[in-house]
């Protein structure tokens, strides 16, 4: 049998790497809830597992999404990825071939150089030794542009990268190491022995001129074991455990599992594969504009998957989800932070027992204005107007006292304060026997949409105007002036509604398009999400935010939500306006239409017209 | 006795001898704006709570910098999170946090013991 003692250190950290690595998957698995597992074995034998093996292939070995975020920070992590498992699949090739077919101990393909340094009786050995020349390439191409990005980071586009602890040290330094090691110790094999390739060869007769090949290739095939060994036995412990997590994550995803109210196994699958690539650190408007830089996702993360997790952390994020639809892992960031949240609720249970029930009245359609457009009467104005004016029998729920919807204290991690809430409210709705509820607040309209499971559909007051729109049943006059749209959170990302308030807008305004659109919107800052944020820091938020809508220089700046409103209006020359307030700018009367339809008529009509709670993509 | 229509009034004095400004403290380095708190009143005229019960963070925050331990306690737990008081702040004061801090406050000094 071919042995040798140095193929020690990387055999025992590859056989350390593979029972860990199991242990973890199995504790992991066995720790999903009931549901999710059943879910996992209905997945396992169909057409899932074949789409999940190509997403592997796609996102684990080429990183099509870094890609799109940056190609050569892409290529970088491609290059180590893929060419690190050509040079394994191809090694393996090579000694079964020159072994005619035996595939010997897992050692021999790695070091295969070392126990066949120059195997002239084989068939193909030249094409062999070119093609893993040609690979190491490759796989050395990506490792300099490692090293560099550390430099310089900006040429691989991240602004920041993120800051490590020991063991991802340890693994990243013997990660950087195991490459070049490898071309030494096949350079000095082939200088002092023969074999090799353009590469090799040519490297190993330059370093044979000065140096005596004959006894460093020896202790530099035992460096680029020990070097393995130790990248595998770190692995785990490091970042590099995303490596196989990925891959694992991929197929949980794919059989439809997901995140639940509290830390389950899904979640611990998801914190391991977070790769700390740190792109979701440039995306963070934290870190861009308000110089906040321990609070990104990848620290989170990483802080619930060593526990070492402090409150205050985990408040202090805008809950804004930008960092989820980067990361190219796909984590449910938000889900994991909204966890630990309500694990950790800060302050002390509330108490609630001095509200009464809800005063109630009868009508067709409720209308919730929320806290936020509380303090901003003229929305709740327009939006009062805009009902009268089409004739609706509608009822403004909280005109008087405004109880919550109990979104705020869901995001503060206090569930059974909102459960209270929620109950109150939902008591008021039901008994009001409404078939339907507008409401002109995102953050309302994603708690009444989610998490109250009415019976009647919910509409935010943009989905509303469109079906109206779509009816004939609101007219509205050209205003002539060039407006942009601002995608609230909690609208946009948080609910995907991109469609209609653009539906609305374009027969109102010239829509111009700001940088950051859609998906990508920018936060206004205000988000009730942050608990710990300073305002002055909210405030350098809302004006990055603020200048990059205003680039185009549009006459006004629209927006969905009237916390949106009331915290640019803060920092904007421009005109706010809610949509609400453009719409019943723009308002024709029905008063001076012939003939109004009849009510009920009308009211069913207009609810048919609407798609319950659709969500849309941007067109 | 007979009753007279009036009656004397309870001590107002405040005995910062006696008081423990302990929640003040925590709160203080949980949320330093409390420092930044005029008593102006704005954010008890619009408080979702105030309108269902006797209860302002203007007072709640006067109670916390006196050392009022028993009526911070009675205050503390009313407050809906709902963040009208935060926009309408004039001072920038981080009432939300604010609130949480003294929660935490009251939680760690009475019930930690
Ligand atoms: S959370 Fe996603 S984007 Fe952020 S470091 Fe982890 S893998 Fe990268
Ligand atoms: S949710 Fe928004 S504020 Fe929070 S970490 Fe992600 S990008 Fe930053
Ligand atoms: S509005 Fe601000 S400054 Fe005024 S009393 Fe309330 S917290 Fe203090
Ligand atoms: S957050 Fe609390 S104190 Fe502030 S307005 Fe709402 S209920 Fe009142």
């Amino acid at each position: 049998m071919l042995f040798d003692w140095f193929v020690l250190p990387f055999t025992l950290g590859l056989a350390y790497l593979l029972v860990v690595v199991s242990v973890k998957f199995y504790c992991w698995i066995k720790a999903l809830p009931y549901s999710e597992k059943q879910k996992l074995k209905k997945a396992i034998f169909t057409t899932k597992s074949l789409i999940s093996f190509k997403e592997i292939v796609m996102e684990s070995l080429l990183h099509r999404k870094i890609f799109k975020v940056n190609p050569l920070l892409g290529y970088m992590h491609m290059s180590l990825a893929f060419g690190w498992l050509l040079l394994i699949l191809l090694g393996n090739l090579e000694s079964r071939v020159f072994n005619h077919g035996e595939m010997g101990p897992p050692y021999v393909p790695i070091f295969f150089r070392f126990f066949n340094p120059n195997p002239t009786a084989f068939a193909f050995h030249h094409q062999f030794s070119f093609i893993m020349d040609l690979v190491l390439v490759f796989v050395l191409s990506g490792v300099a542009l490692a090293y560099y990005k550390r430099l310089n980071s900006n040429t691989l586009g991240l602004k920041r990268i993120t800051k490590h602890i020991p063991a991802d040290m340890l693994a990243l330094t013997a990660l950087w190491f195991i490459f070049p090691l490898r071309l030494l110790a096949e350079s000095f094999t082939s200088g002092s022995l023969g074999g090799g390739s353009f590469l090799t060869a040519n490297l190993g007769n330059v370093l044979n001129s000065f140096l005596p090949s004959e006894i460093l290739y020896y202790p530099f095939w035992w460096a680029y074991s020990v070097s393995l060994g130790l990248f595998f036995v770190a692995l785990p412990y490091s970042r590099y455990m995303h490596i196989p997590t990925e891959m694992l994550l991929i197929f949980l995803k794919n059989a439809g599992i997901e995140e639940q109210n509290s830390h389950s196994g899904f979640t611990e699958v998801e914190l391991n594969a977070c790769s700390r690539c740190g792109i979701c650190i440039d995306t963070c408007q934290l870190s861009k504009a308000a110089g906040i830089n321990n609070v990104q996702s990848v620290y989170q993360l990483r802080d619930i998957r060593y526990d070492t997790q402090d409150l205050n952390r985990s408040l202090n994020c805008l809950m804004c989800g930008r960092c989820d639809t980067t990361c190219p892992v796909g984590i449910d960031i938000a889900g994991i932070r909204q966890i630990k949240r309500n694990e950790s609720a800060p302050g002390l249970a509330e108490n609630y027992t001095y509200i009464k029930p809800q005063p109630v009245q009868h009508a067709d359609v409720i209308y919730f204005a929320g806290c936020m457009t509380h303090l901003t009467p003229s929305i709740k104005k327009a939006m009062v107007n805009i009902f009268k004016n089409s004739d609706i029998n509608f009822w403004f729920m909280d005109e008087q006292g405004s109880l919550c919807c109990g979104r705020p204290q869901l995001l503060a991690g206090k569930n059974q304060e909102a459960k209270i809430l929620m109950q109150k409210n939902k008591m008021a709705i039901e008994q009001s026997q409404a078939k339907a509820l507008v409401t002109n607040c995102p953050i309302c309209y994603k708690m009444f949409h989610e998490e109250y499971k009415l019976d009647i559909p919910v509409y935010h007051h943009s989905q509303y105007f469109a079906g109206l729109l779509d009816n004939n049943l609101l007219e509205l006059n050209h205003l002539n002036t060039s407006a942009v749209y601002h995608d609230p959170c909690e609208l946009g990302r948080g609910s995907k509604v991109y469609k209609e308030p653009r539906q609305v807008l374009n027969s109102i305004v010239a829509l111009n398009q700001p940088n950051d659109d859609g998906e990508k919107a920018l936060c206004c800052g205000g988000s009730l999400g942050n608990v710990s944020i300073s305002s002055e820091q909210r405030t350098l938020v809302t004006k990055q935010a603020c200048d990059t809508l205003l680039q185009n220089q549009p006459e006004i700046l629209v927006t969905g939500c009237p916390l949106c409103k009331k915290t640019f209006q803060k920092v904007s020359d421009t005109p706010v306006l809610d949509l609400a307030e453009l719409v019943n700018n723009s308002l024709i009367s029905r008063k001076q239409k012939p003939k109004p339809l009849k009510k009920l008529e009308k009211i069913d009509q207009v609810l048919n017209s609407l798609v319950p709670n659709q969500t849309a993509d941007l067109e | 006795m007979p009753d007279f229509g009036y009656k004397i009034a309870k001590d107002r004095q405040i005995d910062y001898d006696e008081n423990k400004r302990l929640i003040f403290s925590e709160v203080a380095a949980w949320e330093p704006s409390i420092y930044r708190c005029i008593s102006c009143g704005t954010c008890a005229a619009t408080c979702s709570a105030g309108q269902y019960t006797d209860y302002s963070l203007r007072k709640l925050i006067l109670l916390v910098k006196r050392g009022e331990e028993q009526e911070v306690i009675t205050n503390v737990s009313k407050c809906l999170l709902c963040g009208k008081c935060q926009l309408a702040c004039p001072m920038g004061v981080n009432t939300r946090n604010l609130i949480l801090g003294i929660q935490n406050a009251v939680k760690k000094t009475t019930y930690a013991v």
